[in-house]
């Protein structure tokens, strides 16, 4: 290192200044690489051992036409020298790429934040596609904000001209000049991104090179050009010891599967069609081949999961991944499966509804689509993950749970879970509670429909000999399993499987209270706004105020000990991104009144949202 | 990969009668309906295919003849309209030791079910589809169904169907099926060998059966099923034999240019020298075999349209599997659960 930059980095230290936590969001076109750089960021941040929360935004469409409103994609992290729950409230930090990027994102930025624009695209024709009127970098619109102007375009072009790269191509790697400026802004280190650069593009070493030159160039600009009065350090967080990862909802909600299929011995089968946010679980599950996984991108929804209710009863672990509209079209095989009474395990990644909706946006809105809608009485278990890396402890449970009681298990993510990501402490597959199959291959005493403890039927799967037996939609008679229409029969058959189902309660950990274990005021939760209402309890209880967190991952059934749960409190509070749906089942099920607390935008709580509903409540 | 062998060919030398595979249930179909000969004629053939009984699965949707399973001895699933198809994917690709028997009616797999029968025959696992084709349908009680002809009066086309209807074995090469075959009812003796021919075959094997419903469609094929009208109306196809049908071995069909016509063979022009020969392994014959149902005045064709070898579904992906292990041996699982890259809190 010359004498020159050695001086400049010590000057550039000197003003370090330490802060607990950092929200940050990167914004752009969708075709600017914004979801790279802000998982770059990510995976640099959490190995570098702050606790982190992410939010990815992005739109539906692939491409959308550049500087619109509709095309910005953001990325969203907080990351803290503490343990955090959320992808933060408002961003301390915001990159504009291009005007539109600052528009959309200009109301999440935290008042006096901080706001990095890439100057060059600030030109008439993107001023005019995001409606402004005149340059917001030259108005009054951005007083009270810190405005750093850089010329992250032309500076990435300046660096790379000598290189055989078309004036495309080079634009291209802009994004990772705003990244090495934030690497160096945070003071973070770039060896993983250079890395990742290096495995990325290994078949076009001149993209390694740009690229390689890109994130160097905006690192040393931040460095050398004393635009910034002070750079950033956010320490390691103090997590409890042990190997950590980063892991996003999808890809912990995979292995989860991997295992569970693993300790249980069966063949995975994986039937799924694409359908956004859940492709992502079809495409690691296709990438695990060397665990035996079976995947099957079937030509539709109803093939997705039928396929798979044909591979549980041929003995092996059939499961089949979608979200909204797709569980729509499963609904009737789900009803078969529950007939059958098969085990299998139906993923629904929930985005916002209803029909197309909101593909890309997170909503919890099909909890009663999984807890009732279906015809007949037609009870299946219901099961949540609460944050990204829950999905993988759910993911196994839900095998688990279908295995042992031979029924369909349906487990709700979300968009949210689904892409967001946390550190994880690493699991070993050792230390993970073992699933039994006990197949069925005595043919004494045999009956397709004969029970055991839990009400759960045998599972003989073909190929044994002397089990040969028929199932089908049809209504069984007890025990023989022989097509039968007899009133008495049907009507306690319904009452066998519902009992079935319910008996899960004794098969499932008591909710829990995080808090005080009575008083006047429980959040109840379910799913992914776990990390909301974790982080606005926290801020209340910091407050002085009495306020406790019980969070649901089993919806059906419930808990044993739900209701005296919720009847040690005076007032209950559920938020959720719904109208109201699990606040629905509490009141039939319990007769208790709640208060709602409700949001269907397409993006998860604030924890400021939750924290004004409590403070009200606690106020009357 | 072997690709000649079926994983379901012969393995233990089990002798078993059709008895073997009837089961206790009591049978629920009409009398007289044709399904009960195609039931008996499965079982009647089964013996001789030897294949382990508790290897047998049979599955199907709803319909009359969706109720196939329960009358078998085997392993059944009576699933939902549409899906058996779907359904003996997952078990066959589950298990591909397995063999895996589907029926269905016309209603259920060319109209509710038609997407997952093109996408079956086009990914070729080794399973037997067996279409029941009364063209109409039954358990429903007697409405239009996608095989029915054009203007067909029923209950729920009470001045004549609006619809043109599919042809099945045209469907089945437009999705590149690699077994196509037509049998009847009432000709046992065709059809044990045409069950034979598709259990046989390696890939989907698809059976359209023309199937009497006595109660809704009587009489919708006996022009073809019938002693007195049979032989005029019906050609047998024989591999690499010329197309020659009538009472009297007197007609036969050759090819003006694409399109199939009737000779006599008892004219003094013609002889079996100019008559078209049946190859099973042409895909373009087949194509024109399959168009004679919508030219009156052409016979039915039964027997082997077309049979061809192509790499099953399973086939590939048990190659794929070892392709995988032998890069790269079986997982570890620990390695999978730490992912790419780590760090220590200590």
């Amino acid at each position: 290192m010359s004498e020159d930059i050695l001086e400049k980095t010590n000057r550039a230290n000197k003003i370090k200044k330490e802060v607990d936590s950092v929200t940050v969001r990167f914004a752009g076109d969708s075709g600017d690489g914004m979801q790279i750089t802000g998982s770059q960021f990510t995976d640099t941040t959490a190995i570098f051992g702050n606790d982190l929360g992410t939010l990815p935004d992005f739109p539906a469409e692939i491409r959308a036409p550049a500087g619109t409103l509709y095309g910005v994609s953001g990325f969203q992290l907080q990351f803290s020298n503490k343990d955090i729950f959320t992808p933060g409230d408002e961003a301390d930090v915001l990159i504009a790429m291009n005007p539109a990027a600052l528009k959309v994102n200009l109301k999440d930025l935290k008042k006096g934040g901080i706001i990095i624009a890439n100057v060059d695209s600030f030109e008439k024709k993107n001023l005019e596609l995001a409606g402004y009127a005149s340059n917001p970098l030259e108005d009054q619109t951005l007083e009270g904000y810190y405005v750093y102007k850089v010329n992250i375009t032309k500076s990435t072009l300046e660096i790379l001209k000598d290189l055989p790269l078309g004036t495309k191509t080079a634009n291209k790697c802009k994004n990772f000049y705003a990244l090495g400026l934030m690497y160096w802004l945070f003071d973070r280190p770039m060896d993983i991104t250079l890395g990742w650069i290096k495995e990325k593009f290994a078949k076009t070493p001149e993209l390694v090179e740009a690229n390689t030159r890109a994130l160097n160039a905006g690192y040393n600009f931040g460095e050398t050009a004393e635009m910034f009065g002070e750079r950033y350090e956010v320490k390691p967080a103090k997590l409890p010891e042990g190997t950590y990862r980063n892991i996003m909802g999808n890809e912990a909600l995979s292995i989860g599967l991997i295992c569970a299929a693993q300790s249980s011995g069966l063949k995975m089968f994986l039937g799924s069609y694409p359908i956004t946010p859940a492709s992502d679980i079809l495409h690691n599950l296709s990438r695990q081949k060397k665990y035996g996984v079976i995947t099957f991108q079937a030509e539709d929804e109803i093939a997705a999961i039928t396929s798979a209710i044909g591979a549980s009863f041929a003995g092996a672990l059939g499961v089949t991944t979608t979200s909204g509209p797709g569980m729509a079209l499963k609904t009737e095989a789900i009803g078969l499966a529950v007939m059958t009474e098969l085990p299998l395990v139906i993923v629904n990644i929930q985005r916002g509804g209803p029909s197309t909706g909101l593909p890309t946006k997170t909503e919890q809105a099909d909890l009663l689509q999984a807890v009732y809608g279906r015809n007949g009485e037609c009870p299946v278990a219901v099961i949540a993950a609460a944050t990204p890396a829950d999905c993988f402890d759910m993911a196994y449970e839900a095998v688990r749970l279908a295995i042992k009681f031979m029924t369909p298990v349906i487990l709700l993510s979300d968009g949210y879970l689904a892409n967001g990501s946390e550190p994880w402490k690493v699991r070993h597959y050792n230390e993970l509670p073992k699933i039994n199959v006990k197949f069925r291959t005595e043919p004494e005493g045999f009956a397709p429909y004969l029970r055991d403890e839990n009400l759960a039927r045998p599972w003989a799967k073909p190929g044994t000999p002397g089990l040969e037996h028929r199932i089908g939609g049809i209504e069984k008679q007890n025990i023989t399993g022989n097509v039968n229409y007899e009133p008495e029969n049907h009507e306690l058959m319904v009452k066998l499987r519902a009992q079935k189902v319910k008996n899960i309660e004794n098969d499932i950990p008591d909710l829990e209270i995080e808090g005080e274990k009575s008083g006047k005021l429980l959040v109840l939760g379910w799913g992914s706004t776990y990390g909301s209402i974790t982080a606005a309890i926290e801020n209340q209880v910091a407050k002085g105020n009495k306020v406790s967190h019980a969070h649901l991952r089993y919806l059906n059934p419930l808990p044993k000990n739900t209701e005296n749960v919720l009847r040690s409190f005076e007032k209950v509070l559920i938020p959720e991104m719904n109208l109201g749906q699990l606040s629905k089942i509490i009141k039939t099920e319990f007769l208790i009144d709640v208060v709602q607390l409700n949001k269907v935008k397409g993006s998860p709580f604030k924890a400021k949202e939750i924290e004004a509903k409590i403070e009200e409540i606690l106020k009357g | 990969m072997e690709t000649t062998k079926s994983n379901t060919d012969i393995t233990d030398k089990v002798i078993y009668t059709a008895k073997d595979f009837a089961s206790d249930q009591d049978i629920r179909w009409c009398p007289g309906c044709g399904d009960y000969s195609i039931l008996a004629q499965v079982q009647r053939t089964l013996p001789s295919l030897g294949i382990s009984k508790e290897k047998l699965v049979f599955i199907a949707g709803i319909g009359c003849s969706s109720r196939f399973p329960y009358y078998m001895s085997t392993y059944g699933f009576h699933t939902i309209h549409g899906r058996a198809t779907a359904i003996a994917s997952g078990v066959k690709i589950a298990n591909p030791d397995l063999s895996v028997w589907i029926t269905a009616g016309d209603g259920d797999l060319m109209s509710i079910g038609g997407n997952h029968f093109m996408h079956l025959l086009r990914r070729n696992l080794d399973v037997n589809l067996l279409m029941f084709n009364n063209r109409i349908y039954g358990l429903t009680k007697g409405q239009y169904s996608p095989t029915s002809e054009k203007n067909k009066i029923t209950k729920s086309s009470p001045i004549g169907s609006p619809d043109y209807p599919f042809n099945p074995t045209s469907l089945a090469l437009g999705a590149n099926g690699t077994f196509i075959a037509r049998s009847m009812d009432r000709d046992p003796k065709h059809l044990q060998e045409m069950i034979s021919r598709a259990a046989k075959h390696h890939g989907t094997s698809f059976l359209e059966v023309l199937q009497n419903c006595n109660i809704y469609n009587d009489g919708a094929f006996f022009l073809y099923t019938e002693k007195e009208t049979k032989e005029d109306n019906v050609v047998y196809l024989e591999n690499g034999k010329p197309l020659i049908y009538g009472k009297n071995k007197d007609k036969g069909i050759k090819l003006d240019g694409f399109k199939p016509v009737v000779v006599d063979l008892n004219d003094g022009v013609h002889s079996a020298n100019d008559l078209l020969i049946h190859d099973e392994t042409s895909r373009e014959l087949a194509f024109i075999l399959s168009s004679f149902v919508e030219h009156p005045e052409l016979p039915m064709p039964v027997g082997v349209f077309l049979e061809i070898p192509r790499n099953t579904y399973e086939e590939t992906i048990a190659e794929q599997f070892e392709h995988v292990y032998d890069k790269n041996g079986k997982g570890d699982i620990d390695e999978l659960l730490k992912g790419k890259s780590t760090w220590e809190i200590k």
